[in-house]
């Protein structure tokens, strides 16, 4: 009802493609509502980790929903067309580290139980302090990330159904709230499974389609390795003075490719998010599993992805090379000034390259010829193209019209952006409302709270983080652009070294684990904060310059994104060293250290409302 | 051991620890193999071999390390079912 009485909203003239877009999206949106009711929850272990009775197979959906955001679906394929080869630090980066996870740290976080990551800390390092520490590293990590899903909503609700974007955050805020302050994590997670479903479809359908149009299979991952558009693209791109496509480290160098995947790989695995995902299943062997299925899902994305940025690039590098660019027209209200780009069909006619168009009137395509000589030209100055500039973030939304697909995929493609970033800001609206109000605030302000007060709590703080993230959507600060280097560099310095060690190393103490993870921490963020000063505290010039530049190894230096392996591995050797130089942790927590390793013996998903029985292990 | 009484504070499962570590190391070492070797490391060797029509080292960096982690993480999970009833700890 709410969406239908904002109908007059959208009083321009529908297109085919926003009247499209205007149906997927209501009835998405509707399935999602329904499905906030049907699973709202009355305790908070339901709340907080779906009363763990979640299959493997849902919650690999879930998760694959949780993780793939608007970045993934909607940035990341425009990234690899940019990098060609090197694009493969976000492909491996973002996929190995579901194996760390599945092997390292999932399993045996089921079988410890409760409902945080902060809860683990603080039960395994004895100390209050780590977990408000854990609580507030997860707090800082998911408003950052979240506050970027909001964004994107507002971005496809901006081009799509051409309203303003803060009322496309708005709408947002009001569907996520209802599913997630009514059903925590049941809703979050069943809604999720549905979202995935939407946002995979909305991916493969324009691919497999352009996959069927550019090669003789249907199958993207076959037609990558079997057509000749590889070569083409590599003949085109030396053509132009670009690099060849396939050749590697033309962006990054050797040692920086490997140190910004290894970060992204541990900082995948150290994701609150993601980790608490693992909570929610029935037991050991399904969190095992449910890692499988959650790789299987998110690679049915990824493995397409590096085919649409190829086959995208090519489209782009041959429809518009050598196009005609028309006389400047002013838009009618705006203002804005925009080149029509015409180009000649096979039947020998000069015809409108609509996309340019469109895309020009949302200022994310620019022409600008140099030389005036009224054609578009794409060759190489500077390491751009000569005559346009086509902002990253597009491709994807802009494949389906630059491959000239029916209106209906254009809709299903902005349908898909936003089941990708709803799910994802859902899982870490979650997180946020978890250390909030479980992990600090019943903790230490009320710890004999009654359930349905708990309840009530957990409530108000994710309607809290709702509004705190929707600000953040529609007035988006400057270090937005920053949130990977961030939420990646400090996951993988802090939580998963002390989440690892905690469980492979016995002797691991209190004294380890905090130097560990302060030093950690510490310097991953001094680093990041000094090196992109310009844009987090909006200084004239960078505080420093990244180190090592010029080296052997690493001619262009430590980047920002690589870091927190070097913060991972100083949180390894400090931990070590301290932990050895202090004295052993209590009897107790060795025990839980034992406890955690053996599957035989977890909750089952009733008996969980007691926070006391987390080392209680019947065989 | 089943049939034995649960004791108060059963023992620890070294056996069945040391295993796992065991497939655990096993298993990591593919996985670096694949995602620092074959699709950093050595990309630029295994790029004068083609699959299909793509260069090889570039299929491994785009594709089939992918796969691999795939293959590793259900290896894993069947490995600890046999593991699981082996040594009596399965839930």
């Amino acid at each position: 009802m709410d969406i239908l009485e904002l109908l007059p909203l959208f009083g321009v003239a529908l297109t085919p493609a926003r009247t499209w877009t205007f149906a997927f999206v209501t009835v998405t949106f509707m399935i999602y509502l329904y499905i906030g009711w049907r699973s709202r929850v009355t305790e908070s272990g339901e709340f907080y980790v779906a009363g763990k009775g979640v299959p493997a197979v849902a919650n690999g959906a879930a998760t694959a929903a949780d993780w793939m955001s608007a970045a993934s679906f909607l940035g990341m394929t425009g990234l690899i067309s940019g990098l060609g080869s090197d694009g493969s630090v976000f492909l491996l980066g973002w996929t190995g580290g579901y194996v760390l996870l599945a092997m390292l740290l999932a399993p045996y976080l089921r079988k410890f139980g409760q409902y945080t990551v902060p809860d683990f800390v603080a039960k395994r390092y004895y100390s209050e302090t780590a977990r408000v520490v854990a609580a507030i590293c997860a707090v800082f990590i998911s408003i950052t990330y979240v506050a970027g899903q909001m964004r994107g909503v507002g971005i496809v609700f901006a081009r799509f159904l051409e309203v303003e974007a803060w009322q496309g955050v708005v709408l947002g805020m009001f569907i996520v709230g209802v599913f997630a302050v009514l059903g925590g994590m049941k809703g979050i997670t069943w809604t999720q499974v549905v979202q995935f479903f939407v946002l995979i479809a909305a991916f493969l359908i324009p691919t497999i389609a352009i996959s069927g149009m550019l090669t003789d299979t249907w199958i993207p991952q076959v037609g990558f390795a079997t057509s000749d558009i590889s070569e083409k693209v590599n003949l085109i791109q030396q053509d132009f003075g670009f690099p060849s496509y396939t050749k590697p480290f033309t962006n990054y160098d050797k040692w920086s490719v490997f140190m910004i995947m290894f970060a992204l790989m541990a900082g995948t695995a150290g994701l609150p998010h993601v980790i608490v995902r693992f909570y929610t299943v029935a037991n050991v062997r399904a969190a095992r599993y449910s890692a499988f299925w959650a790789l299987l899902f998110i690679c049915l994305l990824y493995t397409s992805a590096p085919v649409l940025a190829m086959f995208a690039r090519y489209q782009i590098l041959t429809t518009l090379d050598g196009a005609r660019i028309g006389k400047a027209v002013e838009e009618e209200g705006s203002g804005k000034t925009y080149y029509p780009v015409y180009r000649v069909n096979e039947a020998g006619e000069e015809e409108l390259i609509p996309w340019v168009t469109t895309w020009q009137k949302t200022d994310l395509i620019k022409i600008h010829d140099q030389n005036e000589d009224g054609i578009l030209s794409l060759q190489n100055v500077d390491g751009k193209f000569a005559d346009v500039t086509i902002d990253k973030d597009i491709l994807v939304l802009a494949a389906p019209e630059i491959a000239q697909l029916s209106p209906w995929v254009i809709a299903i493609v902005a349908t898909g952006g936003l089941a990708a970033a709803l799910s994802t800001a859902a899982g870490l609206l979650l997180v946020i409302s978890s250390s909030m109000a479980h992990d600090l605030y019943v903790h230490f302000v009320e710890p004999n709270a009654s359930e349905p007060r708990r309840l009530m709590i957990a409530r108000i703080m994710i309607i809290g983080a709702i509004l705190v993230a929707g600000y953040f959507g529609i007035n988006p600060p400057g270090f937005i652009g920053e949130v990977v280097a961030f939420a990646f560099g400090l996951a993988a310095a802090s939580f998963f070294p002390i989440i690892f060690l905690g469980i492979f190393d016995k002797r691991m103490n209190r004294e380890g684990a905090v130097a560990g993870m302060i030093v950690g921490i510490g310097f991953t963020a001094f680093y990041i904060i000094a090196c992109r000063s310009t844009k987090v505290l909006g200084m004239a010039e960078p505080l420093m310059e990244p180190w090592f530049q010029g080296s052997q190894w690493l001619p262009d230096g430590l980047r920002p994104e690589a870091v927190g392996t070097v913060g991972l591995v100083l949180n390894f050797a400090v931990a070590l060293i301290i932990s050895r130089l202090t004295p052993a942790p209590p009897e107790d927590v060795q025990e839980l250290v034992e406890s955690v390793r053996v599957p035989r013996g977890s909750h089952a998903p009733e008996a969980h409302f007691d926070e006391t029985d987390a080392e209680a292990d019947n065989p | 051991m089943s049939s034995s009484p649960p004791p108060s504070r059963p023992e620890p499962k070294v056996a069945y620890w040391q295993q796992n570590l065991m497939v655990i190391g096993v298993l990591l070492a593919i996985w670096a193999l694949v995602a620092f070797g074959c699709s950093i490391f050595f990309i630029e060797w295994l790029n004068q071999f083609k699959i299909g029509n793509l260069p090889l080292g570039f299929w491994f960096a785009q594709q089939g390390s992918m796969y691999v982690f795939l293959v590793l993480i259900l290896v894993y999970a069947l490995v600890m079912d046999y593991l699981d009833r082996k040594h009596d700890v399965k839930e």
